[in-house]
């Protein structure tokens, strides 16, 4: 592990609860250079703020995170994609944001910035004019002549993201690829840059609507690491509680999505209402259906008494009875033989990747941030085969495991205050939190109470480019099926 | 052919949403679709740079209510199919030109219907460099659904609504 020693020899900034380590130009370029010896350490997230460019990296097993910073010199840095091809994306994210430049990068393609905002690099402290007119995005060039092109969005009428997703096609077969993102960029860093983390926890809610709770959470709790807060038990269980239902109803929402893609509309109908049930409970015992808002740095936003815990048991039961009902209509439908072999990503892949969620663990990759946090006793399910069947398989099981932990939180609420106040100081802080679709991290800095820079990290960022990967070789009437088994979301990678 | 009937950019025009399930909803719209329906009315979804919210209660009523076409309401995939636009999201900058071409592709007489607060006027991202603030700034918009996201409820008295004007 030549990189992680040269990370660790480095000197370290105080970011709770792992530090933040401050690499020399040179040492940050050797550690790239290192890091195709060490498989095994996975790059999580890149990101940058108008200085500095930082790293987090992840030892899955050991479950050691490590968190590595350099300066921006001369509107440069190393690049990492070499090592890790994943990061390709993070550097052009950054370019567009802030201008910083990686060096030796596999692609310097915009990818957020489409040439239609008013300036260029709007995050950097000081924007440079606008030089490039708005142009449609580029694509790799085909592979080779035979391959015709398919686009694909980012109008689709699926009530769904908008992206663009660009087939090359052999025939029937998919020879490539390439999905282009950034239609949905909303502006979100920046409108998290000077707020109170009170303030900004409205447009953390509203990164990813389908891990409204895991983004407001994993917001919440790197703001209450970096100001040392402690959060009141009664809210520590009911936010457990809430990611377990927002867990619930994404898997219901994704398999409904599934079944529709495969033509097993019983499947999706099975779904669709027990989903709509826990829906109503949770609009009840909280007052959103989805959660919006409720989470907030302190604690809940939300008042729950003993009528709301009784409404979230009425929703969560009615999940818990529909459920044999919903396995038996999956098993006989011809939905798991459709998904059989399709949209395969192998172990070492998933790794590259630092691909969690439902889509790592269909693979193999043995990583769930529950881990991380304290729940004794907690066994991620995993499969092996990392295709569309084994990820669809995953959810079903995932639905049992929340019911059980639900259960089990429900069975004893503690009693007390529902949040407790921050106080106005500085400090540093990240958090990790596991949504329906993978691992949720955020990073911020807080200046007297203030955000001074933040990024939070959607499981999208790796779920993408295995969709992508995934698609090579499979005929281009099962886009579709696969797109939908790996519950792609682009709005929380859209920033 | 049925005028806009409602200004762009109009408070929410709709009454409270007190129904206290969609049973009782779907009732309502069942008789009225029945004695005034002139046609069926065909939705496409055009996302303007939502958060996927709007997305999911969208799809919770198409899931709910399967036999949604028994009301006359179906989803289609492409404009040159659609009667009604339902765009949700702020307006992102950059899918200007998607909504436009969206727009422009869908024949006439069409609806543009502004579904929850992002795409009414921006909601929580008023302001931010990467938007424009709503469908309204870049095709009229004939009716708007408030909420984020606004409840399946909500979202069929609002289309409800469109039934109506539309088979008067
Ligand atoms: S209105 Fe709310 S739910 Fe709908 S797209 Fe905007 S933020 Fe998301």
């Amino acid at each position: 592990m030549r990189a992680l020693s040269i990370i660790r020899a480095a000197g370290a900034e105080t970011c709770h609860p792992w530090p933040r380590h401050i690499l020399r130009t040179p040492d940050w370029a050797a550690m790239a250079q290192a890091l195709p010896e060490d498989p095994a350490l996975c790059l999580v997230a890149l990101w940058a703020d108008t200085v500095q460019v930082h790293a987090l990296l992840h030892v899955v097993g050991a479950e050691r995170i490590v968190l590595a910073s350099v300066s921006v010199e001369a509107g440069g840095y190393p690049a990492l994609s070499p090592a890790r091809p994943g990061a390709a994306w993070f550097e052009r994210t950054i370019h567009d944001l802030y201008g910083h430049r990686a060096e030796g990068g596999i692609d310097s393609r915009p990818w957020l910035d489409h040439g239609t905002w008013p300036h260029a690099a709007p995050l950097s402290a000081r924007p440079p004019p606008l030089e490039h007119p708005a142009e449609s995005p580029s694509f790799l060039p085909a592979v080779d002549e035979g391959v015709a092109s398919l686009p694909i969005g980012p109008v689709t009428g699926t009530l769904d993201d908008a992206f663009h997703l660009r087939l090359g096609l052999h025939g029937e077969a998919i020879a490539q690829a390439e999905a282009r993102l950034g239609y949905l960029h909303r502006g979100i860093p920046a409108l998290l840059r000077g707020k109170a983390p009170r303030t900004a926890a409205r447009f953390v809610a509203r990164l990813a609507a389908d891990a409204t709770v895991a983004h407001a959470l994993a917001f919440a709790q790197a703001a209450e690491a970096a100001l040392a807060v402690t959060v009141p038990p009664r809210a520590v269980a009911l936010r457990r509680m809430m990611l377990e239902c927002e867990r619930i109803a994404v898997h219901l929402d994704d398999l409904a999505m599934i079944g529709a893609a495969v033509g097993a509309s019983g499947v999706a109908a099975a779904c669709a209402e027990p989903r709509e049930h826990l829906l109503r409970g949770l609009e009840q015992a909280f007052g959103h259906r989805l959660m919006m808002d409720c989470v907030v740095p302190g604690g809940l936003a939300a008042t729950v008494g003993p009528a709301e815990l009784q409404a979230l048991r009425r929703g969560i039961g009615a999940v818990a009875a529909a459920l044999p009902g919903l396995r038996r209509r999956l098993e006989a439908s011809a939905c798991l033989p459709r998904l059989t072999g399709l949209g395969t990503v192998p172990p070492a892949l998933a790794e590259t990747l630092a691909l969690g969620g439902v889509a790592g663990r269909a693979s193999g990759r043995r990583w769930d941030a529950r881990l991380l946090r304290g729940l004794d006793g907690f066994v991620p399910a995993l499969e092996r085969a990392g295709d569309a069947a084994a990820r669809t398989r995953l959810r079903v099981m995932e639905i049992v495991g929340s019911l059980d932990l639900l259960a089990q939180l429900l069975d004893f609420v503690p009693e007390g205050e529902m949040s407790v106040a921050l106080p106005m100081v500085s400090g540093e802080g990240v958090a990790c939190v596991e949504a329906a679709r993978g691992d949720v991290w955020h990073w911020l800095r807080l200046d007297h109470g203030q955000i001074a820079a933040a990024f939070p990290r959607d499981p999208g960022w790796a779920l993408w480019p295995a969709m992508e990967a995934a698609l090579h070789g499979a005929a281009a009437e099962e886009t579709l099926a696969i797109l939908r088994s790996f519950g792609l979301v682009a709005a929380g990678v859209d920033l | 052919m049925i005028g806009r009937f409602w200004k762009p950019r109009a408070a929410d025009p709709l009454p409270p949403p007190d129904e206290d399930t969609t049973r009782s909803l779907l009732e309502r719209l069942d008789s009225a679709a029945q004695m005034r329906l002139g046609r069926s009315l065909a939705l496409l979804h055009v996302n303007g740079g939502s958060c996927g919210g709007c997305e999911m209660e969208l799809r919770a009523l198409r899931g709910v209510l399967y036999d949604l076409e028994r009301f006359g309401l179906r989803f289609v995939t492409a404009p040159a199919q659609a009667d009604v636009l339902l765009v949700t999201g702020a307006l992102t900058r950059t899918l200007r030109v998607a909504l436009e071409q969206a727009w422009d592709a869908t024949p006439d007489p069409k609806w543009v219907v502004a579904v929850g607060d992002c795409a009414v006027d921006g909601g929580v991202f008023k302001g931010s460099y990467a938007i424009l603030g709503g469908a309204g700034a870049v095709v009229p918009v004939d009716l708007t659904i408030s909420g984020c996201p606004p409840s399946p409820v909500r979202l069929l008295s609002g289309l409800r609504a469109l039934l109506e004007a539309n088979a008067r």
